[in-house]
């Protein structure tokens, strides 16, 4: 076992080396020249659940009254936050280190995968934080709380998967950057972080079924379910029964069917095989085309 | 080039070819897309595809490049700007994918490309060093160890936690520079190095070059345009013209071409300017000639590029019509440090009217390398043997004049002063206590 892990070391120390000190130096520049550094990386998420929390529920009232929506909401900021901006910076990153690519040759890819691992340890920070506001706002940690770094993992595939597809397409069309800061907001507004899904459930059911489906609301949903409260957060595989209204025409009955559960995992999975089949495709004419 | 250049040349290059190949690019060739339309957005893509434009044309850059480099080799590129250098050796260090044939590369190969290997302007001289290290593969741990070497060859002891953005160029190069040396790759892969850094680190260089030409494990693939550098380190070299190979091994034959084809392009710029100028009016003569000598120009009778032993033959072909006495002075100016070396005044004196070709040849016995050009006049006197007073008819423009250089194979770097030992020697008369 220790051999196999010894050969996979060997092969990818390269690799490594690099992916370590890109992350290294991604970390560096990003905070570079700030006076409060490191630490706007938790700020950042703070301050902008604060403006949510005083607009969103306090003044228009978006809340299904459960004790943990705030926490859950400053939790959906921090994995939101992760989202676009491992997805806005792995858009630019290819073309930002176009310097580093026209002079020596290493697997570019690393360049993307550092960029996203850098708001990874954004995440990190930001969850640490939820986890000790979670002890204040009602939030109930049990053993589900296990399954939370799967969901992580499946979150950063989806964002490497979509980075790898942007970066690949950025370098033959800016235009993507614009495009891609509007399907963002789009994006932001279809997944239920700043109002909860019960509103829309109430209403049309099965919409609120079909946004769960969503690759990024479902593991953002999984987590909060899993990490906050297993009682309050609807996810995809409790709303099969929960939200179970669905019924109420034909056309819509396969919602409820277990199969669809999966529909996110496969889309995730789909994202990151093309986001590497079209990046590995195209990646050897980036030095070019720079 | 005599025939004893050549064999030395030859006998230098022996050892290595038992030596194994390290490097070896069979038939590569590549071409570029180069967009004739700005086609950098979605709307000019789909506006483009439409159309049925291609919105690019190709050129092709490389055409069948094959060639072999033996471990230990210290081995030259060379070829004008535009020539292919710099997409073969990016070819080499696999930053390009060659469209046709292989490059197959056995060791670790350094890269220094594009004046550095990839530097950062936001961060400090330290983090770069790191980040350029992990680059070329070491960890933290080991750039650790290596560290106080680089910044001692970089000579930048005081400037590592100043961001590379207030560095000055030959700063950032010095540093790449030592960055790449200190790697201990297997295969240096060197692109222009020379012509940055002042005359200290140059030399620093010199003594690093002779310095691994001994070492028979490693490999140098060096580009540049400084032939002196190609005769002094290289044991072989190819010059590489529109994409192809044109001399392939000797150096002294791909360092020869070279200074050919500079002369040639030289020749070649100035009719095309002048026929665009000349257009609207065409004037009858050329600049410099008339009716009296509608003729006069200086070609050289063999090769532009002599050695110091072997002198310089020219003709200078002429029609004068005149009636009065004329005499032809020439000058050889220095093209590269300016000034007139020589100038022969009023010594060829010729009275042969109509057309005629004069033979000359021109021992070159005290000069040094160097690029040189005759021009030359006529001048009329009115009273025969009298050269005060004197009346020019004609000179040789751009075009008409006559480049030529001298190239020695000259080993101990003394060749770069106008005079050589022949000319001059400096001799110690006295020394006080």
């Amino acid at each position: 076992m220790t051999d196999v892990f010894k050969k996979f070391g060997e092969k990818y120390r390269y690799s490594i080396v690099v992916f370590k000190e890109l992350v290294k130096t991604d970390f560096q520049l990003r905070y570079q020249g700030s006076f409060l550094g490191m630490a706007w990386s938790v700020l950042k998420p703070l301050m902008l659940f604060g403006v949510m929390y005083v607009v969103f529920v306090r003044f228009l009232k978006f809340t299904d009254g459960t004790p943990t929506f705030p926490i859950s909401l400053l939790c959906g900021t921090c994995l939101w936050s992760f989202c676009s901006e491992g997805t806005s910076q792995g858009l630019l990153s290819i073309v930002n280190r176009g310097d580093l690519l026209r002079k020596v040759h290493f697997p570019n890819y690393i360049i993307v995968a550092s960029t996203t691992m850098g708001s990874m340890i954004s995440l990190g920070l930001g969850l640490l934080v939820v986890i000790v506001f979670g002890f204040f706002a009602h939030a109930h940690y049990t053993w589900r709380v296990l399954l939370v770094p799967f969901s992580i993992l499946q979150l950063y595939c989806l964002v490497l998967g979509t980075a790898l597809i942007l970066a690949t397409l950025y370098v033959y069309f800016r235009d993507v950057a614009h495009i891609w800061e509007v399907v963002l907001q789009a994006l932001f507004y279809s997944i239920p972080i700043i109002y909860p899904l019960s509103m829309v459930a109430k209403s049309y059911p099965v919409i609120a079924k079909l946004l769960l489906l969503n690759p990024v609301a479902q593991p953002i949903m999984d987590i909060r379910h899993n990490l906050l409260s297993p009682e309050y957060v609807p996810t995809v595989w409790s709303s099969v029964n929960s939200l179970g209204e669905a019924k109420a025409s034909n056309a819509w009955l396969w919602l409820d069917s277990w199969w669809v559960s999966i529909i996110p995992y496969i889309c995730t999975f789909l994202i990151l095989w093309l986001g590497i089949h079209l990046f590995s495709k195209y990646s050897q004419k980036f030095a070019e085309v720079l | 080039m005599t025939t004893t250049d050549k064999t030395e040349s030859t006998v230098e290059a022996l050892p290595n070819e038992d030596a194994p190949v390290v490097l070896s690019v069979q038939h590569v060739a590549k071409s570029f897309k180069l967009p004739t339309e700005q086609a950098n957005g979605l709307k000019m893509a789909f506006l483009n595809w439409t159309k049925g434009i291609k919105g690019y044309k190709e050129q092709q850059v490389l055409r069948d490049i094959t060639f072999d480099v033996h471990q230990g080799d210290f081995f030259g590129i060379v070829g004008r700007n535009g020539s292919g250098k710099s997409t073969l050796l990016k070819i080499i260090s696999k930053i390009y994918k060659p469209e046709k044939g292989t490059v197959t590369v056995k060791g670790k190969l350094v890269p220094f490309i594009e004046l550095g290997v990839g530097f950062n302007p936001e961060l400090t001289g330290r983090e770069n060093v790191y980040l350029n290290g992990a680059l070329l593969g070491f960890t933290h741990e080991q750039i650790d160890e290596m560290y106080d070497d680089i910044v001692r060859f970089a000579e930048l002891e005081d400037f590592m936690d100043q961001k590379l953005k207030n560095y000055s160029s030959g700063m950032q190069v010095r540093l790449a520079f030592s960055v790449a040396i200190q790697a201990q790759g297997d295969i240096l892969v060197l692109d222009e190095v020379l012509a940055v850094g002042d005359e200290a680190f140059q030399r620093k260089c010199d003594n690093f070059f002779s310095d691994i030409k001994k070492d028979k494990t490693k490999t140098v693939i060096l580009v540049t345009h400084d032939m002196a550098s190609v005769k002094k380190y290289c044991n072989k070299a190819i010059l590489i013209k529109d994409g192809e190979i044109v001399v392939n091994g000797n150096k002294d034959d791909a360092a020869g071409q070279y200074t050919l084809e500079n002369l040639k392009a030289e020749g070649k710029e100035i009719p095309a300017e002048d026929a665009e100028q000349g257009k609207p009016e065409e004037p009858e003569y050329e600049l410099g000639l008339s009716e009296t000598v509608p003729v006069f120009n200086i070609r050289p009778a063999g090769s532009p590029v002599c050695t110091s032993e072997s002198g310089f033959q020219f003709d200078i072909e002429y029609e004068y019509n005149g009636d009065e006495d004329f005499y032809i002075p020439m000058s050889v100016l220095d093209v590269k440090r300016g000034g007139i070396p020589y100038d022969c005044g009023p010594a060829i004196h010729l009275t042969e009217r109509g057309h005629h070709v004069a033979h000359f040849t021109m021992p070159l016995t005290y000069l040094n390398s160097g690029d040189y050009r005759i021009i030359a006049t006529i001048r009329v006197t009115e009273t025969p043997g009298n050269f005060i007073t004197w009346k020019q008819v004609a000179f040789t423009n751009d075009k008409n004049s006559c480049d030529f250089a001298i190239r020695n194979n000259e080993k101990e770097g003394k060749d770069y002063a106008l005079l050589n030992d022949k000319a001059m020697n400096i001799t110690l008369t006295k020394l006080d206590d």
